[in-house]
């Protein structure tokens, strides 16, 4: 029976690949991806992610900035409290519930990342318009530029940037991770707005007399947002491990009160070898949300990229 | 005076470390209003870039036009960009080959249609719907309400190529290039855009340069046939004289080689032998000398001039110097 019904869900996909001029490239994908085991696990876990960071605030059981458990943390006797009642994976260094620090956490990685992702798309946005559209020595200036941002290793150029500010801020960092994604978005959507320009139907709008603006914005612009789009999924990923990675190394907030999984990954690193369970809780929420990103951003490409149907 | 006057068009191609190409080369035409006249030719004769460089679409990197194109009195070739931007859809107007890849897939029929009457002819986009509507309506696209606006993925084939018909000629144009439009569709759907442009041009005046290299459009629709080859007009005609008497060995070959149902069982069809690519320079002789059947030494040593036939009346120009004699003419009956 499920063999009879695989073989007509393929048959229909077959059909449905064969016409696809006929079918919208946005339904073909969802058909593609509804089915696809590596985009559900990705989508669930950045579902629930998201989900859990948002009802943070209320999911969280205590105040992640008291340190309600402080009498049982001693330095001398290197004592951090254990789990226990009410507090399922006990306190951290000062006595402050993890549990409840991780989940508020979670918020930080959400904010910096979608920020980030957002300050990055845009400004890649632009850059890639102007080379794109303009072409000639804007096209080069900026495609120089992106060269040269491009061959410095992305963590060490945010980094750098990081480091530009005398005394960093939450927004710092985010900025110092949107710059990177730059260049990224930048190179993308340049590529995309080329291959529009030289495309059919740009051709016929211009044999129409349509204003260059218009041909830009209208005809070239909204048919190269695609790859870049899905760009911006693993730019996510990208965006969260940059961030954690530069409050690890001590240039993200200075603000210790509030809960961020790089810092709290940081901080885990002097006790390392009597509570390690202090570094893994951050360390795996970071690369389980990344992955789910990575995974979820990979599977789209692939069903929007018509060179991989398989 | 004619509508387009098109003198002595060149187009040549240079690439940095390449020889210059010449892709379209002396290129001489009319088009009159009401009057639908053909360029025909294989691929890579210089038919597109011809249309191209009336329309002021070609890259200005790289490329060299040179001539006299004359609409209505008005040199196109030396207007500027926003001169040529302002004439394009409004005064002369093109429909493209493959319809599906020439309209926007993001935006919906309808504003593909308003756009270009909000920009030539100042409409709000509210009297540019009724009007999009009526042209959907004229080109026999049912229910043109809802076609507004649907995309262009929604739309069959024919029905796209009739969409565009609609948006070339939303500002009535005085003058449409058609490059190739059947192409991309199926027999029986070319038959009905043929006929749509046919009637189209009869009942607006307009004046229409049919590019194909589909010898059955021109028997159907073209007043006057210019054939290219390598670049040059070799031969010209109106449509009843070129098929009745086809005086350049290379017409000649394109008519002989089109299959036909009442041939004997058996019968090989007959090839141009040769491609495209075993061509001369112009500068040196005949560019269709070496495929030549009726090539005698003159055709490699001397390039042959645009004439007046020699020996068949009437009003028809040809670049040979051995013309396939009268009496072997094809016979031939696919006029429509």
């Amino acid at each position: 029976m499920s063999t009879r019904t695989d073989k007509i869900d393929a048959l229909a996909e077959q059909t449905a690949r064969s016409d696809s001029a006929g079918v919208s490239v946005a339904a073909a994908a969802w058909r593609r991806l509804r089915r696809n085991p590596v985009f559900l696990f990705g989508a669930a876990i950045v579902v629930a992610f998201v989900v859990l960071a948002l009802l943070s605030p209320w999911l969280a059981q205590h105040d992640p900035t008291e340190r309600m458990l402080g009498d049982q943390v001693s330095r001398a006797r290197d004592q951090i409290p254990p789990p226990q009642e009410g507090h399922p994976l006990g306190g951290d260094q000062v006595g402050r519930d993890l549990l409840s620090r991780l989940l508020i956490g979670s918020q930080q990685t959400l904010m910096v990342g979608v920020l980030a992702t957002l300050i990055g798309f845009t400004c890649g946005l632009v850059l890639g318009t102007l080379a794109g559209a303009i072409g000639g020595w804007v096209d080069t200036v900026v495609m120089r530029a992106v060269d040269v941002m491009l061959s410095i290793p992305g963590l060490l150029l945010a980094v750098s940037i990081g480091a530009l500010f005398a005394s960093p801020t939450q927004f710092t960092v985010i900025l110092a991770v949107a710059m990177v994604q730059v260049p990224i978005f930048a190179r993308l959507l340049r590529g995309s707005m080329l291959a529009q320009r030289h495309s059919d139907h740009v051709l016929a709008a211009r044999a129409l007399g349509v204003k260059q603006r218009a041909i830009v914005f209208r005809h070239m612009l909204p048919n190269s947002l695609g790859p870049v789009i899905v760009q911006s999924t693993l730019v996510l990923a990208i965006s969260i491990i940059d961030a954690a990675a530069l409050s690890f190394l001590g240039l993200g907030n200075p603000d210790d009160r509030i809960p961020e999984w790089g810092a709290m990954l940081g901080q885990a690193q002097s006790d390392i070898d009597s509570h390690p369970h202090l570094a893994y809780w951050p360390a795996a929420c970071i690369i389980v949300v990344a992955l789910g990103f990575t995974l979820m951003g990979e599977s789209l490409r692939e069903a929007l990229d018509p060179k991989s149907r398989r | 005076m004619a509508l387009l006057e098109v003198r002595d068009l060149s187009v040549v191609f240079k690439r940095k470390g390449e020889e210059p190409f010449a892709a379209v080369d002396g290129v001489s035409f009319d088009v009159e209003p009401g009057q639908t006249v053909g360029l025909v030719g294989e691929s890579g004769c210089g038919k597109s870039v011809t249309s191209l460089a009336i329309m002021g679409l070609l890259a200005k990197r790289g490329v060299e036009v040179s001539g006299s194109a004359k609409f209505d009195g008005t040199e196109l070739l030396t207007l500027s960009n926003r001169q040529m931007r302002d004439r394009r859809g409004q005064e002369l107007s093109m429909v493209f080959q493959d319809p599906l890849s020439s309209l926007n897939p993001v935006i919906s029929i309808g504003l593909q249609v308003t756009e270009v009457l909000e920009r030539h002819r100042g409409l709000s986009r509210k009297e540019a719907s009724v009007q999009a509507a009526e042209l959907l309506d004229k080109v026999g696209i049912p229910d043109p309400k809802r076609r507004l606006t649907e995309y262009p993925h929604q739309l069959s084939g024919g029905m796209r190529q009739r969409a565009l018909i609609a948006i070339a000629l939303a500002c009535r144009p005085r003058l449409l290039i058609a490059d190739e439009p059947t192409t991309a569709l199926d027999v029986t759907i070319q038959a009905q855009i043929l006929a749509l442009l046919a009637e189209l041009v009869k009942d607006t005046e307009t004046a229409l340069i049919m590019i194909t290299h589909d010898l059955g459009v021109v028997a159907g629709l073209c007043d006057e046939v210019n054939v290219l080859y390598g670049g040059r007009v070799v031969e010209r005609a109106g449509r009843h004289d070129l098929f009745r008497v086809p005086r350049h060995p290379y017409t000649h070959g394109l008519l002989a080689s089109i299959p036909r149902l009442d041939a004997p069982r058996g019968e090989r069809l007959s090839p141009i032998r040769g491609s495209v690519a075993d061509n001369i320079p112009w500068t040196t002789g005949c560019a269709f000398a070496p495929r030549c059947p009726n090539a005698i030494d003159t055709c490699v040593e001397v390039t042959p001039a645009m004439e007046a036939d020699p020996v068949v009346a009437g009003e028809r120009l040809l670049r040979c110097h051995n013309p396939v004699e009268p009496a072997d003419r094809v016979e031939q009956e696919i006029l429509t």
